[in-house]
């Protein structure tokens, strides 16, 4: 195995990408926290998986507690921290258990170094502030930043907060596996949907395939779960699921998720289930995300049923471009990201709903009742 | 050095005197919660930046000093 300090050199050159969403280069994390660390840092393992259509932390830590365990220890070696503390999901219990188990079979100085704690429900508890915030303080709501945690984190000490699965791969790569693999949620319109372990040069029509194949014809697929963004299928099918090649046409996968949007299913009626959970999940500290996720999530709803109010549809796009950068984190920016390419690849189911007319066949369908999040 | 305005978006609760004070650079959402031009403050609004800084009842608006 590499010295830990060269670990950081090879994440970098094997352009290891962040898997908790946001797509961040690993090794430069690493290394913001690593030069500001005097050996006085704390590695934040983050498997809270609070996103509705994922699955893979969760999985991960069940099945592969100790690789987990190896990435944030070599974390730890690398930044230059004592301390390790894993966040898992508090409903998340076979991978909680799972970390445990995995643990006991360690040294005793090890895991003397290694604290657990249960992240509380919502879709915040995960983004980086709102698990130092929760752990310094018991409040999982996000902070203002800066500081953020890489300067200033757990107990005022520079913090590495990084995905469950971001470790895993710095584990594998540590052991000079290669990391073009990750784990992807597949759900929707498919027959086998589920975790798949795909190869980063496939394309979407190869992880369709992977998934037992679309169950019914498909319109569009949601990369990257309820901060991502819906695309046509047409778009995306033959296009390489790596993020540099999604990036290049506006795309993130997010935290690997990829869910397909049969055609006979409202886009609008999606979206709308997807805005009424974002609102319902705002930390309500910020303005802005508070008022306004409540008003798009109300105003989508009212599309959705037909009974819109005269300028529901104009207002939603005004709004759509308002909120980015408006909050202390990036939820805001998520749920206005989802929005403006719903309204876009569903315009002319948009424009129809206006009218109080659907253009899909299932508003009346039972399986459209499903919420969008079944599959968790 | 050039100064650009900043919201602490957890402290502002939209009481809009800043709006008030400087409309060339901030505007209202819906719910009254401002909007930022972006960009740095140009020098000619510097005074009135500092004055809408000052009236923030909650201290949730500050120039902060950025490369041009």
């Amino acid at each position: 195995m590499p010295s830990s300090r060269h670990l950081i050199g090879e994440l970098e050159s094997a352009n290891l990408l962040g898997r908790g969403g946001a797509a961040f280069p690993v090794g430069r994390k690493w290394r913001a926290v690593a030069e500001r660390a005097s050996g006085r840092a704390v590695v934040l393992a983050n498997g809270a998986e609070g996103e509705p259509l994922s699955l893979k932390d969760r999985t991960l830590m069940a099945t592969r507690p100790h690789l987990v365990i190896d990435g944030a220890l070599l974390a730890a070696e690398a930044v230059g921290a004592p301390d390790i503390i894993i966040y898992v999901g508090a409903k998340h219990r076979a991978a909680e258990a799972a970390i445990r188990g995995a643990l006991a079979e360690r040294s005793n100085q090890l895991r003397s170094r290694v604290r657990m704690m249960s992240a509380p429900d919502g879709y915040v508890a995960g983004e980086e502030s709102a698990a130092v915030h929760f752990i310094n303080a018991g409040d999982a709501r996000p902070t203002t930043t800066p500081p953020r945690p890489f300067e200033r984190g757990v107990d005022g000490r520079p913090t590495l907060v990084q995905n469950v699965e971001s470790l895993a791969m710095a584990a594998q790569i540590a052991r000079g596996i290669d990391a073009n693999t990750g784990l992807v949620t597949v759900s929707g319109a498919v027959r086998k949907p589920g975790l798949q372990e795909i190869d980063l040069g496939w394309t979407f029509s190869d992880v369709a395939a992977a998934a037992g194949g679309l169950a019914r014809p498909v319109q569009a697929v949601l990369l990257g779960g309820y901060f991502g963004a819906w695309a046509p299928v047409d778009e995306v099918w033959a296009l390489p699921i790596a993020a540099p090649s999604l990036r290049a046409r506006g795309f993130t996968l997010g935290c690997g998720v990829v869910h397909a949007l049969s055609e006979d299913a409202c886009g609008v009626d999606a979206t709308a289930r997807i805005m009424a959970y974002l609102a319902s999940q705002s930390a309500r500290q910020c303005g802005p995300c508070l008022f306004g996720l409540h008003a798009i999530g109300e105003c989508v709803r009212r599309l959705a049923a037909r009974s819109p109010q005269a300028s529901d549809l104009d207002r939603l796009s005004r709004w759509s471009g308002q909120l980015a950068g408006r909050g202390a984190c990036k939820h805001p920016d998520g749920a206005a990201g989802l929005l403006g390419s719903a309204l876009s690849v569903f315009a002319d189911d948009f424009a129809a709903h206006q009218q109080r007319r659907c253009l899909r066949r299932s508003t009346s369908h039972p399986a459209s009742l499903q919420p969008v999040a079944a599959v968790a | 050095m050039m100064e650009q305005l900043q919201v602490d978006r957890i402290r502002c609760d939209g009481h809009g005197l800043c709006a008030e004070l400087l409309p060339e650079a901030i505007s209202l959402d819906d719910w009254g919660f401002p909007i930022l031009k972006t960009g740095a403050i140009p020098a000619r609004l510097a005074e009135h930046a500092r004055q809408a800084v000052d009236a923030c009842p909650v201290l949730a608006l500050r120039l902060a000093k950025v490369r041009s």
